[in-house]
């Protein structure tokens, strides 16, 4: 009885030890690595980096742009499924709908890059200690620039994303220099998808077509906002309406193009069908808030500009 | 009554008027109830095409489909976009509701009959599943690929019909293969299997391809958001066959509810009849749901409804079913037309409002039988 306890505490003694060099591993944190560049640590909201991270994973497609217009994208290693653009963007069977944390894990990321979070995906990240920064959708232009502002603070390039922000406004501020004024707005249906779902003047795409002066037929469906300012149109309305444009963003998911459209029951007595006024946007294109935003932009102000004020 | 009771023998049915006076006589769908029931169609027919989110004075409507009558043209003072709205948007609208309505009625009277079971409805053997399962594999493996255009629109109904009748002969084969009791039991088993399985099956695709879910999701409700006559034209043969294979087979219908022994000895072959009678019900079925997805309680509760008002010979039945089920349906759609400034799904409305109204109907009856 003597030997076991002698045994017991002996063992104790040994882990008790263990642990202790664990915790001490744990807290030297080494400060040598030459990595470490100017401008880190950086803490961008509830978001802490240490080091330049060298190993991003971006979850979203708008995230990707981001990253790669600011030149951050030799620093990401892996992107998720939905992320078309650019074509040399890492993409691997990530989900940002859907995440599989384990599998984020498995890249080894020093920063995820998100836009939402969905099954508190955040919190299971931040439990494994991988900094995650969180871009939520954006509601103005204003919004891009800070998440552009930030990721470059973020990435440790500040002064590519400055310079991103700089020639976004710069294209921006000489594409709606010179817009005809018109005594009436112009009037715009835009297409989600194929069920007539539809967006109003209060959601990021919404606010760019604003910028143009064009004026909305389905903010009267949705004025307060109850559906999120993503109301369904009836065709009914639509028709009605008449409006001057239909912008078409289902163009590559659901296969829609002005032939289409002109081949829709009741659809060629509205004028924008017979006077050739159905612009197709890139679906791509027009569901991210990214920098691609300005192409958008100038898509759009190319047709206002076809129509004599 | 006393008096019959006692003026008559109790006993003995010879004597000439009396006995003949008495004896029963086929159950005959009175004019009363066709004119009726004509009538309910053209008031939803005229409701569809008057009511809509856009709202149109009723005398120019009036007019406007007066104007569709070939050599009449009146002036109803309506541009060219109101009138491609009625003529293009609600007129083909409150037909294809007729037609689905009908379909789906007489398809659920003739599966409550088949299967002597109450809560027997026309998506019994897997139609539903099957039907949700192509719609489903067709958006989640072509969406977002598709470059072609037109081609999901074309091919939706096409891979729903196909879904359909797929799980329904997967059905039948299931439930006539199986032990010795080939009888409606088992293939009421092996349809609940079927669709069980295909339901797990279009679930699972649905998770994989959550940026569809809004697409596949709007179909699985029930949508009769069509314009155009093409739809209507798709489902007219379909209807037809299903209504006509029907009335001709009313008589056998009530014949088998006397069992299938009683039935083979007063001359049916209750085998054969089923399986026309479920053929021919779950065509029709496939190709409304192919057209206007699942739209539930059409096929469960006219059946009842009309039973309980006509009564219980299903040669009364199915032609009530006929003209109240296309009634209920377009009425619905115009209240999903209306109600708020979305459109409702209508197989919501159907049921909100089917449930009730039927709760009222069965609690004043005094029996409920099939």
């Amino acid at each position: 009885m003597f030997r076991r306890s002698k045994l017991l505490v002996a063992a104790l003694a040994a882990a008790a030890v263990t642990l202790a060099g664990c915790a001490d591993n744990g807290g030297n944190e080494p400060a040598d690595t030459g990595a470490q560049s100017a401008g880190f640590p950086v803490t961008v909201g509830a978001v802490t980096v240490d080091q330049r991270p060298e190993r991003i994973v971006s979850l979203a497609p708008v995230a990707t742009e981001m990253l790669f217009e600011i030149g951050a994208g030799p620093q990401v290693v892996a992107v998720d499924d939905m992320s078309n653009f650019p074509a040399d963007a890492p993409r691997t069977d990530l989900s940002g709908y859907q995440p599989n944390v384990e599998a984020i894990a498995a890249k080894s990321p020093d920063l995820v890059v998100t836009t939402g979070d969905p099954n508190d995906l955040i919190a299971q990240l931040t439990k494994l200690k991988i900094p995650v920064y969180l871009a939520p959708a954006a509601v103005t232009l204003d919004d891009t620039y800070r998440q552009l502002t930030e990721l470059g603070q973020l990435t440790g390039r500040v002064d590519e994303a400055g310079d991103t922000v700089t020639r976004m406004q710069d294209e921006i501020t000489k594409l709606t220099r010179d817009l005809p004024k018109r005594t009436a707005p112009l009037t715009y249906y835009y297409e989600l998808d194929t069920t007539y779902y539809s967006v109003t003047s209060t959601t990021f795409v919404g606010t760019v077509f604003a910028m143009v002066g064009l004026e909305n037929i389905a903010d009267a469906s949705d004025p307060d906002g109850a559906a999120g300012g993503y109301p369904q149109l009836s065709q009914e309305t639509i028709i009605k309406a008449d409006p001057d444009f239909i912008f078409l963003a289902d163009t590559k998911c659901c296969g829609q193009s002005a032939a289409t459209v002109a081949q829709r029951p009741g659809w060629s007595t509205m004028s924008a069908v017979r006077d050739g006024r159905v612009v197709e946007l890139d679906d791509d294109i027009a569901s991210r808030w990214g920098p691609r935003t300005v192409d958008l932009l100038r898509v759009v102000i190319d047709a206002v500009t076809k129509v004599p004020a | 009554m006393n008096e019959t009771i006692t003026a008559s023998p109790p006993a003995a049915p010879a004597g000439g008027r009396n006995a003949a006076a008495r004896l029963p006589r086929p159950a005959r769908l009175g004019p009363a109830w066709i004119v009726g029931g004509v009538v309910a169609v053209l008031v939803a027919l005229v409701a569809g095409v008057a009511f809509g989110p856009v709202s149109l004075p009723p005398g120019s409507v009036a007019l406007e489909l007066l104007n569709l009558i070939p050599g009449v043209r009146l002036d109803s003072g309506l541009d060219e976009r109101e009138i491609a709205i009625i003529t293009e948007l609600r007129l083909p609208r409150a037909v294809l509701g007729v037609l689905v309505g009908a379909t789906l009625a007489v398809a659920g009277a003739c599966y409550q009959g088949v299967f002597r079971n109450p809560l027997a409805d026309p998506y019994l053997l897997g139609v539903a599943a099957g039907a949700g399962l192509g719609v489903t594999a067709l958006i989640a493996l072509a969406g977002g690929s598709i470059v072609l255009s037109g081609v999901v629109p074309l091919t939706t109904p096409v891979a729903a019909f196909v879904g359909a009748l797929g799980a329904v002969g997967l059905t039948y084969l299931l439930g006539v293969t199986g032990g010795r009791d080939r009888g409606p039991a088992t293939l009421i088993l092996a349809g609940v299997a079927i669709s069980a399985f295909l339901s797990a099956a279009q679930t699972y695709l649905m998770q994989r391809n959550v940026d569809n879910f809004r697409e596949i999701y709007s179909w699985l409700l029930g949508r009769l958001s069509t314009a155009g006559w093409h739809d209507v034209r798709v489902l007219l043969p379909y209807t037809l066959l299903t209504a006509a294979v029907a009335l001709l087979y009313r008589r056998q219908l009530d014949v088998l509810a006397v069992g299938d022994a009683e039935a083979t000895g007063l001359g049916l072959n209750p085998r054969r009849t089923r399986f026309v009678l479920l053929a021919a019900a779950s065509l029709g079925t496939a190709a409304a749901v192919s057209v206007s997805g699942l739209i539930g309680f059409v096929g469960i509760i006219i059946p009842h409804l009309v039973r309980l008002l006509v009564g219980v010979s299903y040669r009364l039945i199915l032609p009530m079913c006929l003209l109240l089920g296309g009634a209920f349906l377009t009425l619905a759609d115009v209240l999903a037309r209306t109600a708020t400034a979305a459109e409702l799904p209508i197989g919501v409305v159907t049921a909100f409002f089917g449930a009730p109204f039927f709760v009222l109907v069965l609690r004043t009856a005094k029996r409920v039988a099939v």
